[in-house]
């Protein structure tokens, strides 16, 4: 068994893991919870000893009576990969693209015990067939970039069990992945446990996922445990009021809003196809095309907040760069005001500043070089530039709560949670009146996402915006959308009233869907925070 | 991989095409035509046009372009004003300096410059790193010619273990490649400098990868790490600079051809422009502007052996 106890690690003065105490029994899996930067990833690389330069460890990580802190590197380098194994959270970047699969996990066996690459191969054949990527379909020789994000998952998940190691740690594992490839691999990895007998750390910000696989669970806060038990019992009883303060802002549930008794269509898209052409096959062959987005129609209202739905690949991304007037469609049309969006070349200016935009990632959004103040002023030149900008840049800041003296300051000075509100602040100014939210809160923590999702309520309210809201995640669908759109393979296969949708799915897709996506049990929860919902009417 | 090679290859026959043409016309568009360069200016003008038409001068200028070009594809360049020998010949000659030079050149600069890349990378940011990167930099810094006189200096003056300068041909093999070494090395400094550089960046990037992260959780150590897997994914810069820096050897090298008294390319070019020899020069850079086309051809080549991504 492995076994962390009074694990801290410092970088400077600074502390990053303040005394933990884990144990990690066979056969037994142990979610470690919490938000980004609260240290769990520190802990795991601590345990591996692979903390980043500059960065200490003190205590004590036992394995077999040893102390894995006092074991010079070369030691170490004979305990990962056979004792230890790990997996990371984007698959897309964990394997080597220039190397064949067979040859990454035959690697493992080769530098532990000394296999010539034939029977090296041979047994990686095996852990490939153990994960699911069996041959025909899998050979050894494949590359990385010709598998998905969920196989190149698989492939990780074989390396790092190659040599059936007494732990494996897995770093938000499923993170990256859609929630049908996600409920897939955390079945390999519970099957694992089962079969193999080795403990698993699974380290996820996702509350539902550990309901769903984990035997005990440790609840993490800024470099500490704040409590950690079975589960089930950590979960109903939520002693420590931060594991409390998590739970509440996983359901949490905005005010709702309700849309205008007049529904006025805002945008129209009607018969949309948008097509890319695939390469030639062969030398000859005919140029065949891929049909990304085939033949979709709906409408928003204005005042209106609707979710557009679809695992990667669906083609919503696609959609949504039409919309927004990116990329020309190769049939059908948008029109936006009733107006067509691309009547000239280009959007018209005018109809570009009444939609704006919020992305995913609020780290590659902004120009780094640029303070708040010219950022948030740039979609001025969509209008002109009022008399007046300083104020209403101001305005716009004050709307979603960021401190006045942000104007002068870079980006790189703001949260992830900031960083949203910035670009929410950058799409209000020049008072657009649809914004389409692109995974806009993806990428942010559960309690950062739920204020968020307040502000994006509640300036609904105030401006009477619409919303197209572009998610994976149907939790978040169902708490800020009042319609939902279900997209598969570039069609919309099913749409509706959010909760009549989410609470009676009728297509089999929205099924699978609802079915993979992990949630905690109801009787698990507090019935404290139960309901607590009201209905306000919109602005007219 | 075979559709990736052929497009490679359409677009080196259309760089190739187009380059030709851009050389052909800004000869043409110099005052002053070959004939009356060759017959100076006091010549005839009944001797000047029967030399134009002799020289095929009277055509037009698509129908000149097309006689040039058919000349150039069977190895025919014209006569060189000054010396009357064909111009294909003397670039030939020329080559057969130049050439082994660049290559010599290049290679002493990898093997100089892969170690040092590979030892800064592994201590980035620790002082080996920065002690090693400021005497890259100093290798930067450091003018080839004067590099060039303290190698003479030390190896043919002091030590007499080389030749000072001179080409003795290649009918003496040992003795030709000697007389390279000491130019090769002058000239591989500032590029093997430049080399590190970038293979050092570029593996600095490639370490913080997440598969450098999954190899070390495999059990790898730093260096194997580096050795199997960063390596190998840094090289694609590598080669970029590695093709433009051949490029620039292959015809840059005149101040260290004078230096040595090497008959290289360089010193042709050099003579043909003061001499105003156009027809020399013209075929000359003819030649340089194919190696480039045609090292940037197998540089390309070279990036899809480098990685699979490509070959698809």
């Amino acid at each position: 068994m492995i076994q962390a106890r009074d694990l801290s690690v410092e970088i400077g003065a600074h502390d990053i893991l303040r005394g933990i105490d884990l144990a990690l029994p066979p056969g037994r899996i142990t979610g470690l919870v919490g938000e980004s930067g609260s240290g769990k990833s520190m802990a795991a690389l601590a345990i591996m000893g692979l903390l980043p330069q500059g960065m200490r460890a003190s205590g004590r990580v036992d394995l077999d009576g040893q102390n894995l802190l006092d074991l010079p590197e070369r030691a170490l380098c004979r305990i990962r990969g056979r004792r230890i194994g790990m997996i990371f959270q984007e698959p897309m970047t964990a394997l080597n693209p220039l190397m064949t699969i067979g040859d990454q996990v035959a690697e493992v066996l080769r530098i532990h015990q000394g296999l010539d690459r034939r029977a090296a191969l041979d047994h990686a054949r095996d852990r490939l067939d153990r994960v699911g990527l069996t041959t025909p379909r899998f050979p050894l020789t494949l590359y990385p970039h010709q598998l998905s994000g969920g196989q190149r998952q698989r492939v990780a998940i074989a390396l790092a069990i190659a040599l059936r190691p007494d732990l494996l740690i897995a770093d938000e594992p499923t993170t990256a992945l859609d929630v049908t490839t996600q409920a897939r691999i955390l079945d390999l990895l519970r099957g694992l446990v089962r079969d193999e007998g080795m403990a698993l750390l699974l380290i996820t910000h996702d509350l539902a996922v550990v309901a769903g696989i984990a035997d005990q669970v440790a609840v993490m806060q800024r470099g500490a445990i704040v409590e950690q038990g079975p589960t089930e019992q950590v979960f109903r009883q939520q002693r420590h009021a931060y594991t409390r303060a998590l739970f509440a802002a996983s359901t949490h549930q905005p005010r709702l809003v309700l849309p205008s008794t007049e529904p006025r269509p805002l945008l129209q898209v009607t018969g949309a196809v948008r097509e890319y052409p695939l390469p030639r096959r062969g030398l000859t062959g005919r140029r065949e095309s891929l049909r990304a987005v085939d033949g979709v129609s709906f409408r928003i209202d204005a005042g209106e907040s609707v979710g557009l739905v679809g695992e990667s690949g669906c083609g919503k991304s696609t959609l949504t760069r039409a919309i927004l007037s990116l990329d020309p469609l190769q049939g059908g049309g948008i029109r936006f005001e009733g107006q067509d969006i691309r009547a000239g070349r280009t959007m018209p200016r005018a109809l570009r500043a009444r939609m704006q935009a919020v992305f995913q990632d609020p780290f590659g959004s902004f120009d780094p070089r640029w303070r708040v103040e010219r950022l948030l002023a740039e979609p001025f030149h969509l209008t002109g530039r009022p008399r007046d900008w300083r104020e209403q840049v101001a305005e716009a800041l004050f709307e979603v709560d960021i401190p006045g003296d942000a104007l002068h300051r870079h980006i790189h000075e703001f949260s992830g949670g900031q960083r949203q509100r910035i670009a929410i602040a950058r799409a209000l100014i020049i008072k657009p009146r649809l914004i389409v939210l692109d995974e806009a809160v993806s990428a942010l923590d559960v309690r950062v996402r739920a204020q968020v999702l307040d502000l994006l309520a509640q300036l609904r309210r105030s401006h009477g915006l619409a919303y197209l809201f572009i998610s994976h995640d149907l939790s978040v669908v169902r708490q800020i959308t009042d319609r939902v759109m279900i997209m598969q393979k570039g069609r919309i296969v099913e749409s509706g009233p959010t909760h009549a949708v989410l609470d009676r799915p009728q297509h089999p897709y929205t099924q699978s869907l609802l079915a993979a996506a992990p949630r905690i049990p109801a009787e698990w929860q507090a019935p404290a925070q139960a309901d607590k919902t009201a209905a306000t009417p919109a602005p007219s | 991989m075979l559709r990736y090679v052929i497009r490679r290859l359409i677009s080196l026959g259309l760089s190739l095409l187009l380059a030709s043409a851009l050389i052909f016309s800004v000869v043409e568009l110099v005052p002053g035509d070959p004939a009356s360069f060759m017959l100076g200016t006091g010549a005839q003008p009944e001797t000047l046009a029967a030399l134009r038409q002799q020289m095929g001068l009277d055509l037009p200028l698509p129908l000149r372009y097309l006689h040039w070009l058919g000349g150039v594809a069977t190895g025919d360049l014209g006569h060189s004003f000054t010396y009357k020998t064909p111009v294909a010949g003397m670039i030939l000659d020329r080559m057969q300096v130049s050439l082994p030079l660049a290559l010599l050149a290049l290679v002493l600069a990898a093997a100089v410059a892969l170690p040092i890349g590979m030892f800064a990378a592994a201590r980035r940011g620790r002082a080996g790193d920065t002690a090693v990167m400021a005497t890259v930099q100093i290798g930067i810094a450091l003018p080839n010619f004067w590099f060039a006189m303290l190698l003479v200096l030390l190896f043919a003056v002091n030590l007499r273990w080389l030749p000072a300068g001179g080409f003795p041909g290649w009918d003496h093999p040992a003795a030709a490649l000697k007389s390279l070494l000491l130019p090769a090395a002058a000239l591989a400094l500032p590029q093997a400098a430049i080399l590190a550089r970038v293979l050092r960046s570029a593996l600095v990037d490639t370490l913080g990868q997440d598969y450098i992260r999954t190899a070390r959780a495999k059990g790898l150590s730093a260096g194997q790490a580096l050795r199997r897997h960063a390596l190998r994914n840094a090289l694609i810069p590598v080669l970029t600079i590695l093709g433009m820096q051949f490029s620039f050897l292959l015809a840059g090298a005149i101040i260290i051809e004078n230096v040595f008294y090497l008959p290289g390319l360089g010193r042709l070019i050099f003579q043909a422009i003061t001499q105003r020899d156009l027809i020399v020069v013209q075929g000359a850079v003819l030649v340089l502007v194919a190696a480039v086309i045609l090292v940037t051809f197998l540089v390309d080549l070279s990036y899809a052996l480098a990685d699979p991504r490509l070959r698809a």
